[in-house]
């Protein structure tokens, strides 16, 4: 049977072409966040070039602009390649870890008042309050970074995760229920879903927190990464590198977190939020 | 025997008792309207025969045989129209057979059935309100239960809208020879559609009046037997207004 398309309402047909026309808002949205920084980097190129800031403290942004050129020829993707291994493998041990742990204690009441509160007790340990432990558990190698970096990306998306289950609405949990969905049809088809948005809403705080602690972790004990970057620009008071691996962390930071957003809004485009309205101007 | 039967022997809300001592039943085709004032329990009594609240002492019967939670035989068309927005709508409607990408056909002739052909693949954000419960009235069908519950299935929909879908159900209920169960406050509703209104009292127990609809079918709207049987209704009532 073909679609009738032709009966689609206007509002779906609108949606289409609300989607031809993204790209120019795309490319203003662009400019408007690089405007702010544009300016703050050309006021700081002004003041410094004027004497008004010392060099020395804060260079110039197109010396740390050379600096990161120079690096580019000089091992510094190997310094971004890994750290941003680190954050893939913690982040992916942590969220899952997350996600299995939240996921029972929501859907568990036995596993709730077992785990939620020792859970919670942890999460209020401060990042730092690991690293002595994990250093003299695991030594200095790659497994207390990851470990770090792991802790640092559970809490969020355990709490995402938990507080997504307990949001559900009751509702349609309880069409669900009318139409005698099992146990596990029922999490898959009806839970799950519907804890979607908080469960992304946590991953992507996780992430963000995973780059956190792996700066933690690369400042106390690393040969290799942008936090053992800016350890090294510290110790040989070279101000631009320390920027530069500033900048770099910006950006890979950001990068991560727009791969995330988009996956957000593939995942959740059934949405019919306020921002969503902004950003399509679908009901304008 | 009725085709459905209902007995709540107790039901409550912490201390407070919502249902106590009700009788009541349905035969097979035929629609039955529960009128009585807000927080007298008809929404409980519905989710009560529905299996969806078992904290309670009562008995449900469908075709002889007894009830112990949610069962093929009966849909459930809630207040709101309960969608789940990430489906689409042929997959709302379908979602009760547990398969996704249900045959298009059966969804399709559903949708032109209630009034929405080509809404197929829109999602519920893209639906008016009225719209949307016409939906919700699809995938109550969609499974072919021999009882449908309402509750309060028009109350969020403008006069208009909610006169048309009350035409649809009376028809599709009709064609498809449904028993009805329907909670509704509006008295003409209760009129228009069913073949006897059950007046529940505010205070728990059995059922204040029972009352027959003989009025012939297909109805019109304002006839002067429908004037009087909604005066018939209010007489009931007059107690309530009263307080």
């Amino acid at each position: 049977m073909t679609t009738r398309v032709l009966d689609l309402p206007r509002a779906v047909k609108r949606n289409d072409a609300v989607g031809r026309r993204l790209a120019p808002p795309l490319l203003r949205a662009l400019l408007a966040a690089l405007l702010l920084p544009a300016l703050l980097l050309a006021g700081l190129e002004a003041a410094v070039r004027l004497g008004a800031i010392p060099a020395n403290l804060m260079p110039p942004p197109s010396e740390v602009a050379r600096t990161i050129v120079y690096l580019g020829g000089h091992g510094l993707a190997g310094h971004a390649a890994a750290s941003t291994l680190r954050v893939a493998l913690g982040f992916l041990g942590g969220a899952a870890a997350g996600v299995l742990l939240g996921a029972t204690v929501a859907l568990h009441r036995g596993a709730r008042g077992l785990l939620d509160p020792s859970l919670q007790a942890l999460r209020s340990i401060p990042s730092l309050a690991w690293v002595p432990l994990l250093l003299l558990w695991f030594g200095i190698d790659e497994l207390p970074k990851l470990v770090l970096i792991g802790i640092g990306a559970f809490f969020p998306v355990y709490t995402g995760v938990t507080s997504g289950f307990a949001g559900v609405d009751r509702k349609l949990v309880e069409v669900g229920l009318l139409y005698r969905l099992p146990p596990p049809a029922l999490v898959g088809r009806v839970l799950l879903p519907a804890a979607l948005p908080a469960i992304l809403t946590g991953l992507r705080n996780g992430l963000s927190l995973a780059w956190m602690f792996m700066v933690a972790a690369e400042l106390i004990a690393a040969s290799r990464g942008l936090g053992y970057l800016l350890s090294d620009g510290r110790e040989t008071s070279r101000a631009d590198i320390v920027l530069g691996a500033i900048v770099l962390l910006a950006v890979l930071g950001k990068l991560s977190d727009m791969a995330m957003l988009a996956l957000e809004r593939r995942l959740l485009a059934w949405r019919d939020t306020h921002c969503a309205h902004l950003d399509t101007g679908a009901r304008a | 025997m009725s085709f459905l039967e209902i007995e709540v022997e107790d039901k409550r809300f912490g201390a407070r008792q919502v249902l106590h001592n009700l009788r009541l039943s349905v035969q097979a085709g035929e629609i039955v309207s529960l009128l009585g004032a807000s927080g007298c329990g008809k929404s409980t009594l519905l989710s009560i025969v529905a299996g969806l609240d078992r904290a309670c002492t009562a008995r449900v019967r469908l075709d002889g045989r007894e009830l112990h939670g949610p069962d093929a035989g009966i849909g459930f068309v809630f207040q709101e129209p309960r969608l789940f927005p990430w489906l689409t709508v042929a997959d709302n409607i379908s979602f009760g057979a547990g398969v996704r990408n249900a045959p298009a056909q059966a969804v399709e002739a559903l949708l032109e059935e209630v009034g929405l052909p080509g809404y197929a693949q829109a999602l519920p954000k893209q639906l008016s309100g009225g719209q949307a419960q016409r939906v919700a009235i699809a995938r109550g069908l969609y499974t072919r239960p021999r009882v449908l519950l309402l509750d309060e299935p028009f109350s969020a929909v403008d006069a208009i809208t909610r006169m048309k879908l009350q035409d649809l159900l009376a028809r599709v209920a009709g064609e498809r020879g449904l028993s009805v169960l329907l909670v509704t406050h509006d008295v003409d509703e209760a009129v228009q559609l069913s073949d006897r209104a059950v007046l529940l009292d505010r205070q728990p127990g059995p059922a204040r009046a029972v009352l027959p609809v003989g009025l012939p079918r297909p109805r019109t709207r304002g006839g002067a037997g429908a004037a009087a049987l909604k005066r018939q209704i209010l007489a009931h009532f007059e107690v309530d207004l009263a307080i």
